[in-house]
């Protein structure tokens, strides 16, 4: 059994990473917690552009998502920064669930300059901690890790994508708990995911969920030609939508699918899961981070150079164009594939490899170059 | 000789190049699963990951690669052919 090594937190979750984390619960709050990680190495925040006069379900997966980045295993410790005290706690209080030190501060009544240094000491304090916290060797049945392809092209399909494949079939029959969603870029491969799923009820509730995109996007626009595939897309040689979801369904591999889960939901199950995600690759990837995932692997033909501020994102492509142009981006090159060099199980036992290295503590190339893209999801507009 | 086309499925109209192929060139084609082989001549020239035509399609005739429907052809295409956005559209939204 392979083994890696990670940070176990109190609710026995296990990360690769261990941030502390300064999570602004509205764009109001984004200059006092830029302040903070600016002021306090080894702190990470998350500015975005959202948490005012949103309501219903729109609130509700905007306060999962940014409890769910506090709630991540990768995260040591959190502190919550909002304009106003009582959405603040909330969210404070979601993370507090996991048993992690996380403080809440409120700007109105402190001011910008205040609100800093309180968080900045109490960060200060953090950031000893967390520096205290040992890494310690755990089998892959702890490990959640998300997939999602992007600026995908012809050689996606033909290798780096069926290289996951591998990888997941692997991980799933070791325990590891694994995700992957892209709602609207199965559009042609559907009827192959919903033949995966391990009950008939499963496979009804993905299929409602998907059929629910698709009018939505019908309700709006007459066709989502145009903006899929995308002009990166085309120019690597896809043509349509249905040969697109064919390269990107290689991915989730051959095992059935155990759970259907909503944006940014926790997977229960040990296993394969899909979640109900948008196809952008920083919304993605942000939903996969809320949902708890630990290591996410990204894989890309024309060089979408997408990171994330919590999760290690390894880059794999098999375009030798994109290997040889955009090297300081690719994590794994697997161009080898299409030169008959090794088969897709050894492209499999190399990913298989880097995944392990990379979850106990090798960084990966977004976290080298800073990209640290986070993008909430946003059902409908604010009022 | 090398060959620059790999194919994902057999009964496939279309493979996909793993090199830029010029016009006219002879391209040995791969197929994925057994690795037997099939030859063709290009038409066009064909830039990485681009598809080629590997047999006669006609016009409105639906396209399969991955063994499955990705589209129709919008216009006849000869063995040999890039197959692209110009001849090959969507049957979905």
């Amino acid at each position: 059994m392979t083994t890696f090594w990670g940070y176990e937190r109190e609710n026995g979750k296990v990360g690769a990473r261990n941030h502390v984390l300064v999570i602004p619960l509205d764009d109001l709050s984004n200059t006092a917690a830029v302040g903070v990680e600016r002021l306090i190495q080894g702190t990470r925040a998350i500015p975005h552009p959202y948490g005012r006069l949103q309501f219903g379900p729109d609130l509700e997966l905007l306060f999962k998502t940014l409890a769910g980045f506090g709630r991540n295993p990768n995260i040591a410790s959190a502190i919550v920064i909002g304009i106003e005290p009582n959405w603040t706690q909330k969210v404070a209080d979601a993370i507090a669930q996991t048993g992690k030190h996380v403080e809440a501060l409120s700007i109105e009544g402190y001011g910008d300059l205040k609100t800093i240094e309180r968080a900045s000491r109490i960060a200060r304090q953090m950031v000893q901690d967390a520096s205290e916290v040992p890494r310690k060797e755990f089998d892959v049945s702890n490990l959640l890790v998300s997939t999602k392809c992007g600026e995908s092209d012809t050689t996606s399909g033909l290798a780096s994508n069926p290289t996951i494949g591998v990888l997941y079939d692997r991980l799933v029959d070791e325990g590891a708990t694994l995700l992957f969603g892209e709602t609207s870029e199965l559009t042609g491969g559907e009827k192959h995911i919903a033949q995966k799923m391990a009950t008939e009820e499963l496979k009804m509730k993905f299929m409602k969920i998907f059929n629910d995109y698709q009018n939505e996007i019908l309700s709006r626009v007459p066709t989502v030609l145009g903006s899929q595939p995308t002009e990166g897309n085309i120019k690597g040689g896809l043509t349509t939508i249905e040969e697109k979801a064919m390269g990107n369904i290689q991915k989730a591999g051959h095992r059935k699918i155990v759970d259907v889960l909503d944006y940014a939901e926790e997977p229960k199950k040990k296993g394969l899961n899909w979640m109900n995600t948008s196809s952008a690759a920083a919304e993605c990837l942000t939903l996969f981070a809320a949902a708890g995932a630990a290591v996410h692997i990204f894989t890309t033909g024309q060089g979408n150079i997408i990171g994330n501020p919590i999760i290690p994102v390894i880059k794999v492509s098999a375009n030798p164009k994109t290997v040889r142009t955009m090297p300081e981006h690719i994590d794994l090159d697997v161009s080898g594939l299409l030169r008959f060099e090794y088969d897709l199980q050894e492209a499999g036992k190399r990913l298989y490899d880097l995944l392990f290295r990379t979850a106990s503590g090798r960084l990966a190339a977004n976290e080298i170059l800073g990209h640290f893209e986070f993008s909430p999801t946003k059902l409908y507009i604010s009022a | 000789m090398r060959s620059k086309v790999l194919i994902h499925n057999h009964g496939d109209h279309v493979g996909v190049a793993t090199d830029d192929i010029s016009k006219d060139e002879e391209v040995v084609c791969v197929f994925m699963d057994k690795k037997d082989e099939t030859r063709v001549k290009s038409k066009n020239g064909i830039p990485l990951g681009h598809k080629i035509s590997l047999k006669p399609i006609a016009a409105k005739d639906k396209i399969l690669e991955y063994g499955e429907v990705i589209g129709i052809a919008t216009s006849n295409i000869a063995a040999g052919e890039h197959v692209h956005i110009h001849n090959l559209k969507s049957l979905r939204l």
